[in-house]
């Protein structure tokens, strides 16, 4: 699929649906899509992707947070992702339109299909993005703003528009950027809530290209016998205003009894260290960082928590972060806003109390 | 001269660590504190070979060298010390007597299950009036017919309440004194043998510490182990290799102390500074590393010579007596170092200092490892 | 039944840090280790072999030489053998060169062994988090693959496989012919430890192949089949440092701390 990059045009953004939903991140991606196609040209449009069945009507939403097309992938055999079909009609699709850039949520729809998607392609694919420019000049501004970078070998000036996907690394100790400069489609998974998505605009539309899906039970080697949906409290970190999280050193899983009273008495939720969900204390749904969830809270709780890197990648853009530790050389406290050394045993109820007052 | 460890041995270690940190570690203050014999821990050892290490693998052992036991009840021990005694009085003190004097249909009948810890051992010398002086056995075995009586009793066994196999030593001619003395094969639910008192001691809580007690005990006379006459030799070659197993203990204890001692001095603050800034602490600690060290190579070599089958009896000896007392300096440092905490049972120093006194007195006292060393300078 | 893990060598990324005043990553003393998730992918093959001692685990790697140990792990948990691919023309492979590398190892594997039943792997690598080569390994076997699986089963007849696959927000129940490739979360099981009968195992072996040993296609792999390239990379700001909330006892220290809250308009 690379042999004139010049061919490809247009950003496709895979509009991931569940059960006719669509998902958050693909409403942030036609956002950040939109930034990015003003950069590459004004011809350059952004397309959403929709594959599923009986789904037409999510073409509004798309088009009103921003995409100029949606392409319409319809089948009674999409109606539920397999990676199989959703592969399938998806390179099928690409290799008709040629899209320059194909982005994906890093959900676990996205993580699944698009490595499938790129090997049969091809072509490469970058996990799990924090970040994505394609002028030079802006990917100069953001470097200088958040990175130790050197970008004094960078040319401001460059017209060069290839993608510029950046993303954690070695657990976030590392930011990579990476590029893709021979073949196309470009493409990424990108992780949730790190993009913004625009304003709705009601009453904004476009094209919708509905496209010839070729399909038969037999391309689908996967059956879906049930989707169930967890009835365990969803813990959304994401949202949250105030999170308190526990780390190793809490000691025990009994630790997490304390930092729940200390989230109820707050209105926040609790988090955790990965060291808490390694060892089994706490269910994975509650990790923060690099493998876990990405934290923006107003507040955030580090209690017990030394401060991987790792755990550091995924929260140290809280407006807040107050550190509570026993060790005074924690690398927690080098991002928190407040230190305090001590006993998180000690310190919290003390704070509990002095909330109210 | 090699120092370098063998592939196997770094796995061993690798392995144990984390067995330890995850299995023992986490039960380590609650066993300790209830005097409660871990024997889901036991279980879980058996599951993963470290009951059978350096025996071969034709019996069921896993075909390991005395090194990688050390490793082993080092690493045990340095997260909990009744772990530890545990699998070595297991291992050197039963296991090693019946692989190395056992008839064929004796390893036959008690190895496979001993190794994989189906079953778990012990040994049974000293007695109320016997301790270091071994010839002191009260505990008397007659030949019967088909059958030896056995009628006394033995003290301060450890894993006594919950083996099924314990090697034991009775006089069968006290004429004789040590040349007196006989090894037996004796199994639980034996007619006439039952477990006495559970010793509630200073440290080990939570390994088990019983009384045998022998009353007209009749077992087979195939239970005999090795010759008649030859329990003596049974019995101090067992603890020449017991002594390893103690010295690996006393050596596990110490570093574990040492390790969390490295981790609060960093922690803890004093006149605004931590604890690991000032210098006079930090020439203390770098005395006990460098004893723990030598406590360490010590160990290994006794451990080495066994596996080359050159007598090492000399080097258990100074292996044993320098690490326990190690254990003993450093536990002893460490709590001192923690302060009014160390003294707390919130701290796992105060654990390790109690545990630590018992290596310079069991499998023979710091005193008969000095004998047992001076007799090597001047001949006995 | 013949199974095949893939297992990957990787710094143990909780103890890397960051040299504070070079910004650079320090990575001497980090020990290397089995990826984890991987480590439970072993562990649900091993769990195979529990229950159908005839099952042959072999644990496939790419890496260099050193990879040999956390290969010799695997077979002292319990795996059968290993194959390590090891080559420089390998070297700097993204996960597109990557997955076509090993899927040239599972090409020679078949060739030697027969055909393979079920292929496991981790879900994703802590060094590079990107949960690709899995999937891609899958694309290039022509194999119907089950990511983020949390339970598993196989039938009877060893045929068909039902596992759970997660989803955010719960679970979908799957059902899957063989062979098959799935990749395993940590969710799904506990991974044994070594045992020391595997340690001391001689009889197990571990085989290095280069990449002429498994006739993998040069232009395929290694840096320049690379589809992507490192542009540039560098370590994150860290924040600046904040202040450390005085106070004699606990108390006095969570007032002061709710106290400048208040000021600042925190809460």
């Amino acid at each position: 699929m690379s042999t004139n990059l010049a061919d490809y045009k247009n950003i496709w953004v895979f509009a991931e649906q569940r059960q006719g939903k669509i998902m958050g991140v693909a409403l942030e991606l036609i956002g950040e899509a939109c930034k990015l196609a003003k950069d590459i040209s004004d011809e350059t449009e952004v397309c959403a992707v929709l594959v599923g069945d009986g789904i037409e009507d999510l073409a509004k939403e798309c088009f009103e947070y921003g995409a100029d097309k949606v392409y319409l992938l319809q089948h009674p055999l999409l109606k539920n992702f397999t990676t199989d079909a959703y592969a399938k009609v998806m390179t099928e699709a690409m290799e008709v339109y040629k899209p320059e850039i194909v982005l994906y949520g890093a959900t676990h729809i996205g993580r699944d299909l698009a490595p499938r998607i790129a090997a049969r392609s091809h072509t490469g694919l970058t996990a799990d993005c924090t970040h994505l420019d394609v002028s030079v000049a802006k990917y100069i501004e953001f470097a200088k703003a958040n990175t130790t970078l050197d970008t004094s070998t960078l040319d401001p000036e460059s017209k060069d528009t290839g993608l510029k996907m950046t993303r954690p690394a070695f657990g976030g100790n590392l930011m990579a950027t990476i590029v893709s400069p021979r073949t196309r489609p470009q493409m990424a998974t990108v992780r949730p809530g790190v993009m913004s998505k625009r304003e709705r605009e009601a009453g904004r539309t476009g094209e919708v290209i509905k496209v010839d899906v070729k399909l038969s039970e037999a391309d689908v080697r996967t059956k879906i016998l049930n989707i169930v949906k967890e009835a365990k409290e969803m813990v959304s970190l994401t949202d949250a205003d105030i999170i308190c999280s526990g780390g190793r050193g809490l000691g025990g899983p009994e630790g997490f009894k304390l930092i729940q009273e200390f989230a109820d008495k707050v209105g926040g939720v609790v988090g955790s260290s990965r060291a808490c969900v390694d060892n089994g204390w706490i269910d994975h749904a509650h990790q923060v960082g690099q493998t876990g969830t990405t934290v923006k809270p107003k507040i955030y709780f580090a209690c017990g928590i030394s401060g991987a890197i790792q755990h550091l990648a995924g929260m140290q853009d809280s407006d807040i972060i107050v550190a509570i530790n026993k060790d005074p050389d924690a690398p927690i406290f080098e991002v928190a806003d407040y230190g305090i050394v001590g006993d998180l045993y000690k310190v919290i109820p003390q704070i509990m109390e002095a909330w109210d007052k | 001269m090699n120092f370098q460890p063998t592939k196997e041995q770094e796995f061993v270690r690798k392995m144990v660590r984390s067995f330890a940190e995850t299995e023992c570690e986490p039960i380590a203050a609650d066993i300790d504190k209830e005097h409660r014999f871990p024997v889901e821990t036991v279980e879980k050892m058996a599951k993963y070979g470290l009951l059978g290490i350096p025996f071969p693998t034709e019996l069921g052992g896993a075909g390991g060298d005395h090194i990688s036991y050390a490793i082993t009840v080092e690493e045990l021990s340095r997260v909990c010390a009744s772990t530890g005694v545990i699998c070595s009085a297991h291992t050197s003190l039963c296991c090693w007597p019946i692989f190395n004097y056992g008839t064929a249909e004796q390893k036959e009948k008690y190895l496979p299950d001993l190794l994989s810890g189906k079953k778990l051992g012990a040994f049974g010398l000293t007695e109320p009036g016997a301790g270091t002086d071994a010839s002191g056995q009260q505990t008397k075995a007659v030949l019967d017919g088909e059958e030896y009586v056995l009628n006394g009793s033995k003290v301060f066994i450890t894993n006594g309440g919950y083996a099924d196999v314990f090697v034991v030593m009775a006089m069968t001619d006290k004429s004789k004194g040590n040349h007196g003395i006989t090894a037996f094969i004796v199994e639980k639910g034996d007619a006439g043998f039952s477990i006495g008192k559970t010793e509630d001691k200073l440290g080990i809580c939570a390994s088990s510490t019983t009384e045998l007690i022998f009353e007209n005990c009749r077992i087979p006379k195939d239970r005999l182990l090795g010759k008649v006459g030859q329990g003596f030799k049974v019995a101090m070659s067992t603890l020449d290799g017991g002594r390893i197993g103690i010295a690996s203990q006393a050596l596990g204890i110490a570093q574990g102390a040492f390790d969390v001692t490295v981790d609060y001095m960093k922690s803890r603050k004093q006149f605004g500074r931590s604890l690991s800034k000032f210098q006079a602490l930090q020439f203390e600690m770098a005395e006990m590393k460098t004893r723990i060290e030598a406590a360490r190579l010590l160990v290994y070599k006794a451990a080495f010579k066994k596996d080359q089958h050159v007598p090492y009896s000399v080097d258990a000896a100074m292996a044993k007596l320098y690490a326990a007392e190690t254990a003993m300096y450093v536990t002893t440092k460490c709590v001192q170092f923690h302060g009014g905490y160390g003294y707390t049972k919130d701290y796992p120093v105060e654990r390790m200092m109690r545990d630590a006194k018992i290596t310079e007195i069991y499998e023979g006292t710091s005193e008969v490892q000095k004998m047992v060393i001076a007799a090597s300078v001047f001949g006995k | 039944m013949k199974v095949i893990v893939c297992a990957k060598q990787v710094p143990d990324t909780n103890e890397i840090k960051i040299n504070p005043e070079t910004g650079s990553l320090i990575r001497d003393g980090v020990p290397s280790i089995l990826n984890p998730d991987d480590a439970n992918a072993l562990e649900e093959a091993l769990k195979l072999k529990d229950m159908y001692p005839d099952t042959h685990i072999t644990v496939v790697s790419m890496g260099p030489p050193q990879a040999q140990d956390m290969l010799f792990e695997c077979l002292a948990m319990g795996a059968d053998e290993a194959i390590l691919l090891s080559d420089r023309a390998v070297g700097g492979s993204d996960t597109y060169a990557t997955s076509n590398a090993i899927s040239a190892v599972i090409d020679k594997y078949k060739k030697e062994f027969g055909d393979f039943d079920i292929i496991f792997g981790g879900r994703q690598a802590i060094d590079g988090d990107t949960a690709q080569v899995g999937p891609q390994i899958a694309e290039k076997q022509h194999l119907p693959q089950v990511t983020y699986v949390v339970d598993f089963k196989l039938s009877d007849d060893k045929k068909t496989v039902t596992v759970k696959r997660q989803l955010e927000d719960g679970y979908e129940e799957i059902e899957v012919k063989t062979p098959c490739m799935l990749t395993c979360t940590k969710e799904l099981n506990q991974p044994r430890y070594m045992s020391m009968k595997g340690i001391f195992n001689k009889d197990k072996k571990i085989t290095v192949w280069s990449a002429a040993d498994c006739e993998v296609d040069l232009s395929v792999v290694g840096l320049k089949a690379s589809p992507t390239n490192v542009y540039r990379s560098f370590t994150p700001r860290p924040k600046g440092k904040g202040v450390m909330v005085a106070g004699d006892t606990e108390a006095e220290i969570a007032a002061n701390l709710i106290a400048s809250f208040k000021e600042k308009h925190i809460i």
